[in-house]
Order: C-alpha cells, then sequence, then structure tokens
C-alpha cells in the first residue's frame, strides 16, 4: 500500500514540472504597468519643478546657478517609484519605465543629472508665477530653488529673484547634528 | 574588478544573515519570497542563517533607525571577515523617503560599510536576485549615471555679464 501512495505522490509532483525561474539566465518579462526606473526626457520637460515638489521621498533636487541655468538632479537610491512624478508632470516628460534591474556597487549608478535652459517672461521680466492664493500654493516651493547636490539636501526655500546669498550659504548646508 | 575580487573571497556558498533595522516588513516579506521554491536562491548555494556568527553576508532592510543603530553594528562585527553587506530597498540603500529625519541615520552606508545596493520600494524578488547575481558575477551592471543637457550652455557668458555690470558701477557711481 505504501508504495502504491509513494507512486501516486511522484506522479502529482511530475505533473507541474520544474516551476523554478531560471531568471538571471533569461529575461523575466514584467507585469503590466509595472513602475520601474523613471526616465526623463529633457526635450519635452520645462523646468516647472512640479516632480520635485510633490515627490514624497523628495528624490529631485533643484538647483539654480544662474538666472538661466536650472539643474535636476534625481536620485534613484531613495526613491520609491511611486509614479506621482509622472502622473503629475504637465509636458510627459517622465516615463516610468520597465527597467528594475538597478543593483549597483555605487549610489551614483541611480542618478539622472539634467540641465535646463530656463526662459524669462519677456513681459514681466519674472521667471515664475509667484502670485500666491493659498498656502497649499506657497508649499509647493515655486521660483529659485537652491537644494544643496553634493550633500543631497532640500532646503525649503525659495525666492522670486535670483538670491547669490543663498546659493552660497546652501554650499555650506550641512545636515543638522546634535 | 570588485565582481572578480568576490569571487576569489567567496568561492563556494554565501551564507545569508537578514538584518531587519526598522523596516516596514514589505522588503522582509521580499527577501523570504526569494526563498521560495518559484523563485529558488538556493541554487546559487545560498542560505539564511539566524546568527551573524555563521553569515558571510549581511542583508540590511530598513533605514537605520536610531535605537536600532548600536544593534545593527554589532551584528555587523559579529559576522567574521570576509564579508558583504547588501542594502535591501530603498530605506537601507538611502534612506528612502525618511533620509533627512531626525530619527534616522539615512540609509544603511552612515551605519555599516554597504557593497551592494538593491533600490525598489520593496525591490522585486527579480531585483534581489539580479543583485545577488552582480554580486557573484553572473550578470554585468546595467545601471550608469546619466546626464541630460537642454543646449550646451555657454556659462562664461555670466562671467562676462558680471564683468560688464562691474565695469557700469562708474555710471552708478556719477547717478548719485
Amino acid at each position: 500500500m505504501w508504495l502504491t501512495s509513494k507512486l501516486k505522490q511522484v506522479l502529482m509532483v511530475l505533473k507541474p514540472g520544474v516551476v523554478t525561474l531560471k531568471y538571471p539566465f533569461e529575461p523575466h518579462p514584467v507585469a503590466k504597468d509595472f513602475r520601474g526606473q523613471p526616465s526623463w526626457d529633457h526635450h519635452k520637460c520645462i523646468g516647472c519643478g512640479g516632480c520635485a515638489a510633490h515627490c514624497p521621498a523628495r528624490t529631485i533636487y533643484i538647483r539654480d546657478v544662474c538666472q538661466d541655468l536650472r539643474v535636476m538632479l534625481y536620485d534613484g537610491a531613495h526613491c520609491m517609484y511611486c509614479g506621482r512624478c509622472a502622473d503629475v508632470c504637465p509636458e510627459n516628460a517622465i516615463t516610468m519605465s520597465e527597467n528594475f534591474e538597478l543593483a549597483t556597487n555605487d549610489r551614483n549608478d541611480i542618478t539622472v543629472n539634467m540641465e535646463l535652459f530656463m526662459l524669462t517672461c519677456q513681459r514681466c521680466g519674472r521667471c515664475y508665477n509667484m502670485e500666491t492664493t493659498n498656502m497649499i500654493d506657497k508649499m509647493g516651493l515655486r521660483g529659485f530653488r537652491y537644494d544643496n547636490l553634493e550633500t543631497r539636501a532640500v532646503i525649503q526655500k525659495a525666492t522670486e529673484h535670483f538670491d547669490e546669498k543663498m546659493i552660497e550659504e546652501s554650499d555650506r548646508h550641512k545636515r543638522p547634528q546634535k | 574588478m570588485l565582481a572578480k575580487l568576490c569571487k576569489k573571497a567567496f568561492p563556494k556558498s554565501l551564507w545569508v544573515y537578514h538584518c531587519n533595522s526598522g523596516a516596514c516588513n514589505g522588503c522582509d516579506i521580499e527577501i523570504l519570497n526569494v526563498l521560495t521554491p518559484y523563485y529558488d536562491i538556493e541554487r546559487f548555494g545560498m542560505k539564511l542563517v539566524a546568527s551573524p556568527r555563521h553569515a558571510d553576508v549581511m542583508l540590511v532592510s530598513g533605514a537605520v533607525t536610531r535605537p536600532t543603530l548600536p544593534l545593527v553594528k554589532k551584528a555587523y562585527d559579529a559576522i567574521p571577515e570576509p564579508k558583504l553587506v547588501f542594502g535591501i530597498g530603498s530605506c537601507a540603500s538611502g534612506g528612502g523617503s525618511w533620509y533627512d529625519s531626525y530619527h534616522v541615520t539615512g540609509g544603511a552606508d552612515k551605519a555599516v560599510p554597504v557593497n551592494y545596493i538593491i533600490p525598489g520600494c520593496p525591490p522585486k524578488p527579480e531585483a534581489i536576485i539580479y543583485g545577488v547575481a552582480l554580486a557573484l558575477g553572473l550578470v554585468d551592471k546595467k545601471s550608469a549615471p546619466v546626464e541630460l543637457k537642454q543646449v550646451e550652455f555657454p556659462v562664461d557668458m555670466y562671467l562676462k555679464n558680471k564683468a560688464w555690470e562691474d565695469r557700469n558701477v562708474i555710471y552708478q557711481v556719477m547717478n548719485n
């Protein structure tokens, strides 16, 4: 009796075959609507900074080097791949790619550094519309921003006109310590 | 080069110690998922062990919080040399969305030296297998830093403008 039951077991095990994925040797397609590494299209980007304002992990840093040049840095090491930047982008410049093979030995391998050319309004002479109507608009950090890209620190201050003092202060920014 | 060194240093099976340093359990579930028959990581000789003294590799998940910081350091010291540290998940690799908060140290790399990071929230089991295979030298590294530029921008122009303004100071003085 035990032999027949064992044979039955062997047949049951043989039926499904090998289920283990041969993943690192054969590619494995991802599921539909999978959110992998976001990719930027720098020709579409207008540099509004909406992605940086809406990012829950504050992965996107914005630094205005001068009046017309804006540097945006995406640090993938602490990105949660929520896809909110792609949702909020008005020009659809950000798309969530299917790339999930992001393991590295260097943190800087998963960064995107983007230099954007910003035009000033010919009529009002300003770069940004700073007319705030409510507190939520004020929290959006519009205007010139001075995040520190070396220490990867967000500086929660934006100014209407380009301020050289702010950019010098942000160079010396350090994480508050006890 | 590090992959070659790893091949020499770890010629046989790697035993893995899983260290949760304040993670939300998402990454821990994925790590356990990697050990199941579907993603069977034991074909590379990996095995989960309970004590850091038996382990070669430490998998850190979670942004290292302030209470767990000394414990993570102790566990790291208990692993015999040579050792590898994997930061699994966005929290361990860079601090997650709490990287600049007061109660976390901001990623595993602030507490212990991290050799490989696997970002994702949580990372796919395939991504963890990819990271492991990368450490073993079975696959090539696919990610590289990206630099995008809209226009080649003449920064010198601004310095010139500044010099021009400095020269025009005389007119302001005259007006005053």
